[in-house]
């Protein structure tokens, strides 16, 4: 039988917490971490709302030398790398070079460094673009750089399947550790907020127009308008749970036991969409059936159509309110590749905890979803959580994590 | 799943030189180059002004006006050899296999480069503004922003339900988005795959960002024979643009639809070289490592080897790498090994030319012929090892190892064997 795949080490750099035990403690409290963009001057933009991250200066937390040659979300990734290795207890130094692997998801690459560099060449001219930006804007960025700063030298990827691509990277660390691989840094970041970045998201007419934190990202509800884009991510440290036992690591935060992944049938073919095969799919892989799960970190996009296919594809499997559903990232706006890894760490803590974390600001879930919408943190002992993750364009994927007891 | 493997059953190769798997392989193994001045933008303010184009024009091949302005030429590159690559392995959506078990693995380095610089002129007004202007941002700016759109358009045309990605580790993007899929396959997530890659990145962006680090070559009065891997005068590498689709297909299955099978994928392994974002050390341990992880996974032993499809790009520092990668992987046999870099004749395609690379081994396979390295008329004295100059060269091949190397530090290598080869 293959190796289990245990999550030892957590990063987090969220809108509404820097660090895990930030991120945790103002999950549980219901923090919002949307609010008016400052890093731009968004009031000529439709869009206004952001979940940036606080408090980071880079300097900080990464060598300087790095700070050149990195854009902002390299600079977030690797200081939750560094985060969940030191979460982990593993000196990377002291592990088989080829043993350790990186896998990250990327949705939009460097953006704001891309800004700068696309700017100086189109007013100046090529000779005053940067030397950097040959890798600083480029998908494959976090990958190697964190592979370059911890010296991990074994099997590494990179998916950019927009926002599912979270759980999609993490489930290909399973797969490199069932190949062999001792332990894989995985997750993503992403951070697009410069004025460039923010005319894309704004193209795609998703984003809210709605000008108060408390009432932009409101899904599951009648009211719902949009989501709200942020910033940020989490990076885990995977191990084969053996290994990971060997090298004397404390209790991990939990296993990946089952993951799916589909895409939608083409647009007008009027065929139910893919995401409850996803969910029937990860639940088959983790050997498991639909009572068994505790509670369903959603996808949660904010707008009707979206929420209603999710709602449906949940109550289809589960049944008609049968299993708390929550939606933390009401808190943190929609992190693009970032957004499902930092509902897996929400999952693993809730489960460490016993308390599903809540869906901020939904005063009014529709009753015609059926789902039973965590609104207060609610204590429960949990043992096997779902995290789902859909990304624009047609695709779905689902994660079934176990908590270690 | 073990005991599960992979048939290529279908070629798609939509690249510089010819578009169409069959005019691809006349024209490399005629050992023409399709490297010229760049046409696609004006070069003239750039230290690199060499390219080699696809003679691609959507609006000729069909494409409708919604999708010519829908998708960027890159998805287009991806869509037109899907199309092909289907049509070659004669299965059709909706035949054989349910949509929920075809799954879609795209390889790209730079996504929707073209586009997106072509839109960012627009909305910054030529670069005069930093809070660019949202009034002037087309609806498909976002499909560009994300290239998940990319897959998504390939996973259309093929009728795809399975799992669907976006591969995107630099210059090996094409050999990991194959390997990707293998692996779906093998472990039984899908039956069949369209796997491949493509990249238009020749757009003034792309060619700043390697002028500033001098990656690109300067040869700029001699264009057709500016790519010159493993050539003492070669100066670095010449961008281009392309894309390869595959279609895969677990192999008892293949066999049972009766298709026709070019090469069976039997090994595949990927590192990081953990040295450097741009940079190679020269002894090219972590490739030689990738090369050996995916003999190993193919049960294969070095001395089987009968031609390796080098990363080859041209710049001094990657032909030595690789050079050592293969000494050091292949022992002794490495020198009795014919060694060959398409790129000298259809440029460096950053992610797409890995897959193109893999569609050129299985043709070596099935035609016995490999393809010859161009332009290479003074071999540099550190590499040492039969690099196929000029000619291409007649030779039954039962077993190709094919690599790549990207920025980032990925070193990649995959295995392609004859379908009937010796059963293991």
């Amino acid at each position: 039988m293959s190796a289990a795949a245990v999550v030892t080490g957590i990063g987090v750099a969220a809108p509404n917490g820097l660090g895990v035990d930030d991120y945790w403690a103002a999950t549980l409290r219901g923090d919002n971490g949307i609010d008016l963009i400052t890093r731009f001057d968004p009031s000529g933009y439709p869009v206004r709302l952001a979940g940036e991250v606080p408090g980071f200066e880079a300097g900080d937390h990464i060598p300087g030398r790095l700070i050149p040659q990195t854009d902002h979300m390299t600079r977030l990734a690797l200081a939750s790398a560094d985060w969940a290795l030191d979460d982990a207890g593993v000196d990377p130094a002291t592990l088989p070079e080829y043993g350790m692997g990186v896998v990250t998801a990327s949705a939009s690459g460097g953006f704001e460094f891309g800004q700068r560099e696309l700017q100086k060449l189109w007013s100046k001219g090529p000779e005053h673009v940067s030397a950097y930006q040959s890798f600083a804007w480029f998908y494959a960025v976090n990958t190697g750089q964190i592979s370059i700063r911890h010296g991990m030298r074994g099997p590494s990827g990179v998916l950019v399947n927009e926002q599912a691509g979270g759980l999609d990277a993490v489930a290909h660390a399973r797969r490199m550790i069932r190949k062999g691989t001792q332990l894989v840094v995985s997750g993503g970041v992403d951070a697009s907020l410069c004025p460039w970045g923010w005319v894309a998201q704004i193209a795609l007419g998703e984003c809210s127009t709605v000008d108060d934190p408390s009432l932009a990202y409101l899904p599951f509800s009648e009211d719902a308008n949009g989501y709200v884009p942020g910033e940020g991510g989490a990076i885990l440290v995977v191990e084969d749970a053996r290994a990971a036992a060997e090298r004397g690591a404390g209790e991990s935060y939990g296993e990946i036991a089952g993951y799916a992944a589909t895409f939608d049938p083409k647009p007008g073919s009027g065929r139910e969409p893919g995401l409850r095969r996803a969910i029937q799919l990860a639940l088959d892989d983790a050997r498991i059936t639909a009572p068994d799960v505790d509670v369903v970190f959603a996808d949660a996009a904010g707008l009707p159509e979206p929420d209603r296919v999710e709602a449906e594809a949940i109550t289809a499997v589960f049944g008609w309110r049968a299993t708390p559903v929550t939606a933390p990232k009401t808190m943190t706006g929609r992190l693009y590749s970032g957004g499902a890894p930092v509902d897996i760490a929400a999952a693993l803590l809730s489960m460490r905890d016993g308390v599903i974390p809540p869906t901020i600001n939904v005063d009014h879930p529709s009753p015609r979803f059926g789902i039973d919408l965590v609104r207060q943190p609610r204590p429960e002992s949990l043992r096997t959580a779902l995290v789902v993750a859909r990304g624009n364009g047609g695709f779905n994927a689902a994660m079934v994590l176990k908590s270690p007891n | 799943m073990s005991g599960r493997r992979i048939a290529v059953t279908g070629i798609g190769v939509t690249a510089p030189g010819g578009i169409g798997t069959k005019n691809f392989w006349e024209f490399i193994t005629a050992g023409r180059t399709a490297t010229r001045t760049i046409s696609l933008f004006d070069p003239t303010p750039f230290r690199s002004r060499v390219a080699a184009e696809c003679d691609f024009d959507a609006a000729r091949e069909g494409f409708s006006h919604q999708e010519i302005r829908r998708m960027d030429r890159a998805a287009q590159l991806a869509v037109m050899s899907t199309k092909e690559s289907l049509d070659d392995s004669g299965f059709s959506p909706g035949e054989y296999y349910q949509p929920d078990r075809i799954g879609v693995s795209i390889g790209t380095a730079v996504g929707c480069t073209m586009g997106l610089e072509q839109e960012y002129s627009v909305v910054s007004d030529n670069g005069r503004r930093w809070l660019v202007d949202h009034e002037y941002g087309v609806p498909h700016l976002y499909g560009y922003f994300v290239p998940t759109s990319i897959a998504s358009e390939v996973a259309w045309v093929a009728g795809a339900e399975g799992p669907v990605a976006v591969i995107s580790a630099g210059c090996t993007s094409g050999l990991d988005s194959v390997g990707h899929a293998c692996e779906l396959i093998r472990e039984g997530a899908i039956d069949m795959a369209v796997a491949g890659a493509t990249d238009a990145p020749i757009s003034p962006i792309t060619s700043a960002c390697f002028d500033a680090i001098k990656a690109t070559t300067p040869r700029n009065d001699d264009p057709e024979h500016a790519s010159r891997p493993f050539d003492a005068d070669r100066n670095g590498f010449v961008l281009a643009e392309g894309s390869a689709v595959l279609v895969l297909e677990e192999l008892t299955e293949a066999r049972r639809r009766g298709a026709h099978i070019y090469a069976e994928i039997s090994g595949f392994a990927s590192r990081c070289n953990a040295f450097h974002m741009t940079g190679l050390r020269p002894d090219g341990r972590e490739m030689a490592e990738a090369i050996t992880t995916a003999m190993d996974e193919a049960r294969i032993n070095p001395g089987d080897v009968d031609y390796v499809n080098a990363h080859g790009s041209g710049t001094k520092q990657n032909d030595r790498h690789e050079t050592a990668a293969f000494k050091r992987s292949l022992g002794e046999h490495a020198y009795h090994t014919p060694v060959s870099s398409i790129k000298s004749m259809i440029g460096h395609s950053l992610g797409a030319i890995g897959s193109i690379e893999i569609a050129a081994s299985a043709l070596t396979i099935e035609q016995g012929v490999v393809p010859p390295t161009a332009n290479l008329h003074r071999p540099d004295p550190e590499c040492d090892l039969d690099y196929v100059p000029c000619v291409a060269r007649e030779q039954r091949t039962d077993v190709v190892v094919s690599v790549g190397s990207g920025f980032g530090g990925f070193q990649s290598a995959i295995v392609l064997v004859r379908p009937d080869r010796t059963e293991r």
